[in-house]
């Protein structure tokens, strides 16, 4: 066993670590790899490990020499292609999946010299706001093993918090990543639409999916999500950034007007995640601050609008698993083909997935398309203009992540509308296409309350700033008490 | 066309394959024939995470359709996706265009009248299949089926016409012309056997003089002119036949058995699918700069459209000859450069019209050289054909030195065809009591004996005349 502790280390100690020669990337990959088995099998963040190729890759770094994020260990939601990797996306359907090719932000990572540890639980294909839907067991949130760690990215939120990967690495499609990263008391952000290659993502809704990194402060957030953001030519829709990440050092919030949405907020936020939220927004006053009320007058209807316009494109991104060219196949003798995609996808498929494209396809039906889709694509315009008109008078915009604290496992399992209202606050960011991020801005009640900011599309380096400056001044410990916290 | 006091109405839908280095959407390359399923990625098998990247070629091959059908190019459209189930569709869907097209309303022009096209847009092709056992051709039943994914992906245009076409000649004469015009501005190899051109045609009848449009149906998968033409004529005469025993046209897709010449009804309209089109979100809408687009316009070759029009002008060929000069690629181009070596348009048009095989395989100048002794009287068309069988089997050489060469020119001196013909008069007495007796015909036999003595240097018409003069 490695001498190294890597509960509560971040990103930026483990490349000091590397760079002093404190620690080789075989011993950091290692401790981390050992407390994976030795805490993971409670906590279940993980659905697979790499051991002995992140060691090889690990010893190749140590003998060839190394600089940067090389030898810093990532973890990988699920859903993210490696090359000749099993790959899940937390489906039974695609159970032994092994892509033939990486995904464009997994091809940056190897580049940058990362080591990837492990892939992480999801729920499946990404459609829920728990980890429970997925075909591979729930994830439990470190902070309480009762609870959920928020979803869909919740085994990497999950593995984060828990010391297991100084960086992992989500996707947010409807707040994927911001709302576990709420519930598990960690930074997680869900870059502007674009800025991120989609290749080699396993599609949830296409419009709205995009990846994003987890990690323990929010300068390990900015290098980590450097490291993967930028135009791939294999994504059309992905961009250059007008300017690169950089990694943030503001000391104050002097000069930034923060817009608050009041209106939006009397939309069911606890008492506790709301006297958290406010705490954080005196906090930031204090700082140099200036807060504003501003509308988005259609924000409230970003859920229905999102629960159309997602399901529809899952309906069809989730088509192609039919049981002809890889995952799962069931079928009967004398079935035909039609019997055949019916087993596979009957048999391959959860409870919500199902949920989720049945609504789909009803909304994209002929007759109904212009009641459902056209109108959801009406509101999604609305709200993006809306956020264009707050941000012409504010420079971020500020809401608690999630409405509430982790709540228990179970609990809104057989209630999908109590679970959909979890991204109530971070469904219209997606909408809108824009880059938002959550960091900790306390407990409620022992748990940890994400505080989400808001930024124009390709502002990270202004949102990174204000909420590296207000983190500090939050002072939150990431560490969860049961774990060795200090909280 | 009226029949019986009916007049069919016809509307194509034409798929074509552009000849693109590469797929629509990834890098596989674009080619017919290969192994099965050697000229596949993980995009176009639709496996998890992969996202379409568009070929810019193939949209400046579907730009330059627009253009060559005088379409509209739309400054924005739109990929959408069209949902089915089906082992064809790796995705489940295919990428195409449904509300906002890349070419918009264009026309052509058939035998002088325009047939209106409703629009053009861009797609990509499913893969193939092959049922095994059952009814040949179809899944249901089949013990097997295989897939070959080689043309899934393949870039398409599909060209959609406006119910202009009267006939089923007429609607062959649009797809000629159309196919001529595809050919002659490279975009693909239009062949309908391999698939890189199919059509589908809607079919209706209504009562001649009647505005209103019939319940139509869509003739579907027919893989030859020929077949299509066979089809279609047998769909008008069965939809008049219902009407006219009191029945009703039920819209439906039918399939045609040339074997049989039977209609095999594929789908009524209760099957009809419900594709649930939706916008591609993982493209970004196309918007070809205006630049672009005067580019490829200056790119285009003239097209068989405006040279027929040139052809009856410049030449002062008829109407048919210009149509069937500019029926095959190749053809119109030859034919001007022998009309022009020749100096006898008429004539270049009649021989590379009656010897297709000339094209391609004689030189220009060889065959304008030939033209250029006829017209010029050098030798008579008789002996023409013999130069021209030599110039089959040499191509290279020069008519004119084989005329030397083989003392072939015509005799022009009459002294000595009135001389044989005064010979033949002699020992054929029988023949010339028959002709003066009434028995005009037997004249030709005459003139035979002179040309087989001549071996054909002779010209008929002269050797007749003279027959003519010495037995009148």
């Amino acid at each position: 066993m490695s001498g190294v502790e890597v509960l509560g280390l971040t990103a930026e100690r483990c490349i000091e670590l590397l760079d002093g020669r404190d620690v080789s990337c075989r011993e950091l990959a290692e401790a981390y790899l050992d407390r994976i088995d030795r805490v993971d099998g409670d906590l279940h963040c993980f659905l697979r490990t790499r051991r002995e190729s992140a060691l090889a890759e690990a010893d190749a770094l140590d003998r060839d020499g190394r600089s940067g994020l090389q030898g810093v260990p990532v973890a990988l939601k699920d859903i993210l292609s490696t090359r000749g990797e099993e790959t899940t996306a937390g489906s039974r359907i695609l159970e032994g999946h092994r892509p033939l090719f990486d995904a464009g932000a997994v091809t940056r990572l190897r580049e940058a010299g990362t080591v990837v540890i492990g892939k992480t639980n999801m729920d499946e294909f990404a459609m829920g706001s728990s980890t429970e839907n997925s075909a591979y067991g729930v994830t439990h949130n470190p902070w309480d093993p009762a609870r959920v760690p928020g979803g869909s990215s919740g085994g990497s939120s999950a593995a984060v918090a828990a010391g297991l990967a100084p960086i992992a690495y989500g996707t947010d499609t409807g707040g994927s990543i911001r709302q576990p990263a709420a519930l598990c008391g960690v930074v997680g952000m869900k870059p502007t639409y674009g800025a991120v290659s989609r290749h080699g993502l396993i599609a949830f809704a296409s419009s709205l999916d995009q990846i994003g990194p987890f990690a323990l402060t929010v300068r390990d957030c900015a290098l980590a999500l450097a490291a993967v953001a930028g135009h791939d030519r294999c994504d059309s829709t992905s961009v250059p950034l007008p300017e690169p990440v950089r990694v943030p050092d503001a000391e104050d919030l002097r000069g930034v007007t923060i817009g608050v949405p009041e209106a939006l907020l009397a939309q069911g936020v606890e008492p506790g995640v709301r006297e958290s939220f406010d705490a954080a927004l005196r906090l930031a006053e204090g700082m140099g601050a200036t807060l504003r009320e501003v509308e988005l007058p259609h924000a409230g209807y970003g859920l229905p609008a999102y629960y159309i316009i997602a399901p529809a494109e899952a309906s069809s991104n989730l088509a192609r698993f039919d049981g002809v060219r890889y995952g799962l196949r069931v079928e009967e003798a004398r079935d035909t083909v039609i019997d055949m995609y019916e087993r596979t996808r009957a048999a391959g498929f959860g409870a919500e997935v199902k949920r989720r494209i049945m609504l789909g396809t009803y909304a994209l039906s002929s007759g109904y398309y212009e009641a459902y889709y056209g109108t959801a694509q009406r509101v999604r315009t609305l709200i993006r203009r809306d956020f264009d008109n707050a941000f012409a008078g504010v420079d971020l915009i500020a809401t608690p992540t999630s409405p509430t604290v982790a709540f228990e496992i179970g609990e809104r399992a057989n209630d999908p509308w109590a679970m959909y209202a979890s991204d109530v606050l971070t469904v219209p960011v997606n909408l809108a296409g824009l880059p938002g991020i959550s960091i900790p801005s306390g407990l409620a009640g022992g748990l940890p309350v994400g505080f989400q900011l808001i930024g124009p599309a390709f502002a990270e380096n202004r949102i990174l700033d204000a909420a590296h400056a207000l983190e500090r001044a939050i002072g939150f410990d990431p560490v969860p008490p049961r774990l060795g916290g200090s909280a | 066309m009226s029949q019986n006091g009916w007049q069919p109405v016809i509307g194509l839908e034409i798929h074509v394959q552009l000849n693109t280095e590469t797929k629509m959407f990834c890098a596989c390359e674009n080619r017919y024939g290969a192994e099965p399923n050697t000229l596949t990625c993980p995009l176009c098998l639709g496996h998890p995470g992969v996202l379409p990247v568009i070929n810019e070629g193939a949209v400046e091959k579907a730009i330059m359709i627009g253009l060559a059908l005088n379409c509209e190019i739309a400054g924005r459209s739109q990929f959408h996706r069209k949902n089915y189930f089906y082992p064809d569709s790796p995705k489940a869907y295919q990428i195409s265009q449904y509300d906002e097209p890349i070419c918009g309303p264009g026309r052509l022009e058939v035998e002088g009248e325009p047939v209106r096209i409703t629009r053009a847009h861009l797609e990509e092709d499913a893969a193939k299949l092959e049922h095994s056992g059952g009814q040949a051709g179809r899944i249901g039943g089949a013990e097997y089926s295989l897939v070959d994914f080689n043309r899934c992906g393949t870039p398409l245009v599909e060209i959609v016409t406006e119910p202009d076409l009267r006939s089923p000649e007429h609607a062959i004469a649009f797809l000629q012309l159309l196919r001529t015009t595809l050919r002659t501005i490279g975009v693909s190899d239009v062949n309908m056997h391999e698939g890189s051109l199919r059509c589908d045609a809607n079919i209706s009848v209504r009562r001649s003089g009647s505005g209103e449009l019939g319940t139509k149906t869509e003739l579907k998968n027919v893989n030859s002119f020929g077949h299509l033409e066979a089809g279609m004529a047998a769909e008008i005469a069965r939809q008049i036949e219902l009407l006219e025993s009191g029945g009703r046209v039920e819209q439906e897709t039918l399939n045609f058995d040339p074997g049989t010449a039977q209609l095999r009804s594929l789908r009524s309209k209760e099957e009809a699918h419900d594709y649930r089109y939706f916008p591609e979100p993982d493209l970004v809408p196309l918007e070809p700069s205006p630049e672009l687009v005067d580019r490829l316009r200056d790119r285009l070759p003239e097209l068989p459209a405006a040279r027929m029009a040139r052809f009856r002008d410049q030449y002062s060929l008829p109407q048919q000859y210009a149509t069937d000069l500019n029926a095959e690629t190749g053809v119109a181009d030859y034919f001007e450069r022998v009309a022009d070596g020749s100096g006898d348009p008429k004539a270049a048009a009649d021989w590379v019209l009656n010897n297709p095989g000339s094209v391609g395989a004689i030189p220009a100048e060889g065959l304008a050289g030939l033209i250029g002794l006829i017209a010029n009287g050098t030798i008579t068309s008789t002996i023409a054909k013999q130069v021209y069988a030599r110039l089959e089997a040499d191509p290279a050489a020069d008519p004119a030195a084989i005329v030397e060469g083989e003392g072939l020119a015509s005799i022009g001196d009459s002294s000595e065809l009135e001389a044989m013909v005064v010979e033949v008069i002699d020992a054929n007495p029988q023949f010339v009591e028959q002709f003066r007796g009434g028995k005009e015909g037997v004249i030709n036999a005459l003139v035979g004996q002179v040309m087989k003595r001549t071996q054909g240097r002779a010209d008929a018409r002269q050797v007749q005349e003279l027959f003519r003069s010495k037995l009148s």
